[in-house]
């Protein structure tokens, strides 16, 4: 049977943990289609029609839709779901708040950010914040699934576009309506995509001081993230953190500066390539999980790092 | 109107779990337990909007073990007016404890039900999104505010670039997150207090729902560990070691 992938989209551009969702899907069937729900989302399904391993993408554009509540996609999605074995979405903010909604509606579990296949109804997924994987197995007909980005390749894209079939719009069921949005504007690449990544934490002392993490990502062309504690104390936005219940991040560099390292945090990050933590403990747990340390004021350290990479 | 709160009883924050040593579960039979952190955010919301005139009762559910009452006296502690417990030995995984709120929203009429995201057990973060959908309610998940406007409620919520807001007609589904409030403590004559308040407890049967576990739990194993690193002395140590030796600058 094949596969759903449900994909997660501006109206404007793919997100590319969809990417990494449709690397799942090919593990499981070689007949993948991938359904986009949005308004004036033409651009999506083109680029989504030309990724390797995609055999036919479902289109459905209104002003339902348009900015994807899960009250009126879920119904959507449960109508389509009848020929599918595998229901798949990344696990964003956009698929964690959908998925469940049409899980429940198919009477099956979902699986929940899933970093591993072992076949069809076998999976592995972190549990207690990382410490423990568990291997899973479904017992339902259909499986329902928000994948883990960081733990499968980014599908790649193909000169062949397949065929874009339109689905027909949904009704609005009046249960919610979208007020308004606030985004975090960045020229900075994506904290969940970035190869590089610079977190900064409690040890920073004030949103001020912040700005040193900004000065080193902009010598790296990395993306800033931040520890909950950061984050709790008003240096950075909410979408900065990274951890057990917010980003996963797994680049090729991360530097945690002033961050001890609770375990929520290493959750977060310690599928990192290479991890570099500034701390002035040399007893923070954030060294247990870092290739290299260096002990010492981060006030010190960080401009000398500035300094010695841009000359 | 009433608002119901579900609350976990999970292994405390700061244990760190292991897995048994014939990896068919984690090892937690002398861990401490607590209410998840997320459900303790949920408890206080609901008793703010009690002291802001809004709610006029708080009814906090737990499911699992007999060990669970204890959770919901500390909701009690907190503040909260009546808890429900229905007790199972049974591992229940979120569409179970979905379907379960579900009886117990269908008896008690909530204008509004309260939860925490995930919990910190199973990361599963589904229980909230499940009950919206079977009661087909609307949901505001990932809250990081809530204020009611007559028959509605405005719902901010935490989301992967930034925050949206949404507008939910009532009755309807919230989901904490972190900043959604900072939960309070309870003082110890309201411990005292919360020894007294009304419990009732129930089973799956009396409500008959089938909370057998979808999931099967395979093996539970440890992540592979990493090589343990170096300390380098100084900056100049720091970028030969990542330009020549990990090739990541």
């Amino acid at each position: 049977m094949s596969v759903l992938v449900i994909a997660d989209h501006n109206n404007e551009s793919l997100n590319v943990a969809t990417l990494s969702a449709i690397t799942a899907a090919n593990k499981l069937s070689d007949e993948v289609e991938v359904f986009v729900a949005g308004n004036n989302c033409k651009d999506v399904a083109n680029t989504a029609s030309k990724i390797q391993g995609v055999s036919r993408v479902l289109l459905c554009e209104s002003e339902v839709c348009v900015t994807q509540l899960a009250e009126n996609i879920a119904p959507l999605i449960y109508q389509l779901a009848d020929k599918y074995s595998h229901l798949l979405s990344a696990a964003t903010t956009t698929g964690k708040n959908l998925m469940p909604r049409v899980a429940a509606l198919l009477d099956v579990a979902q699986i929940s950010d899933i970093i591993d296949i072992e076949s069809e109804d076998t999976f592995k997924r972190p549990i207690y914040a990382g410490n423990v994987i568990a291997t899973v197995q479904s017992t339902d007909i259909k499986k329902v699934i928000t994948v883990r980005s960081t733990a499968f390749a980014t599908a790649s894209s193909t000169d062949t576009a397949v065929s874009i079939e339109t689905v027909a719009a949904p009704v609005d069921n009046g249960l919610s309506c979208f007020v308004s949005e606030e985004l975090t504007k960045s020229e900075r690449p994506e904290l969940a995509a970035a190869d590089v990544v610079i977190s900064g934490g409690r040890g920073l002392g004030n949103k001020e001081n912040f700005k040193l993490i900004e000065d080193l990502a902009d010598c790296l062309g990395a993306a800033i993230g931040a520890s909950r504690a950061a984050v709790d104390a008003g240096f950075v936005p909410n979408d900065y953190q990274v951890g057990q219940t917010g980003k996963i991040v797994a680049p090729k560099l991360y530097i945690a500066v002033g961050i001890s390292g609770a375990i929520q945090h290493l959750a977060g990050m310690k599928d990192s390539q290479v991890i570099v933590a500034i701390n002035k403990d040399a007893e923070a747990p954030i060294f247990q999980v870092t290739d290299y340390g260096i002990v010492g004021d981060l006030f010190k350290i960080v401009p000398e790092l500035i300094e010695a990479l841009n000359s | 109107m009433i608002i119901l709160v579900a609350i976990k009883r999970v292994v405390d924050y700061n244990v760190r779990v292991r897995p048994t040593t014939d990896q068919s579960g984690v090892e937690i039979s002398n861990a401490k337990m607590s209410m998840n952190p997320f459900d303790e955010i949920a408890v206080e919301e609901a008793i703010r909007l009690k002291e802001a005139g809004i709610a006029s009762e708080v009814v906090v559910a737990s499911f699992g073990v007999k060990q669970c009452q204890e959770t919901i006296r500390t909701a009690l502690a907190m503040g909260a007016d009546r808890g429900v417990h229905v007790e199972t030995e049974v591992e229940l995984q979120p569409l179970a404890v979905a379907k379960l709120l579900k009886t117990i929203v269908d008896k008690e009429k909530p204008g509004m039900v309260i939860l925490g995201k995930q919990a910190i057990d199973d990361d599963a973060n589904q229980t909230g999104q499940m009950l919206a959908s079977l009661l087909n309610w609307g949901q505001g998940t990932f809250a990081c505010n809530v204020k009611v406007d007559s028959d509605k409620v405005i719902v901010s919520r935490e989301i992967d670039g930034g925050t949206q807001t949404l507008s939910l007609k009532l009755p309807a589904v919230i989901t904490t997150d972190l900043r959604l409030n900072e939960p309070r403590y309870a003082k110890l004559p309201d411990i005292m207090k919360a020894k007294k308040k009304p419990l009732e407890t129930l089973t799956p049967e009396d409500l008959d729902i089938d909370v057998s576990p979808r999931l099967k739990i395979l093996k539970v194993s440890e992540p592979p560990k990493r090589e343990a690193g170096v300390m380098v002395a100084d900056v100049t140590e720091l970028l030969d070691k990542l330009r020549n030796e990990a090739k990541v600058i």
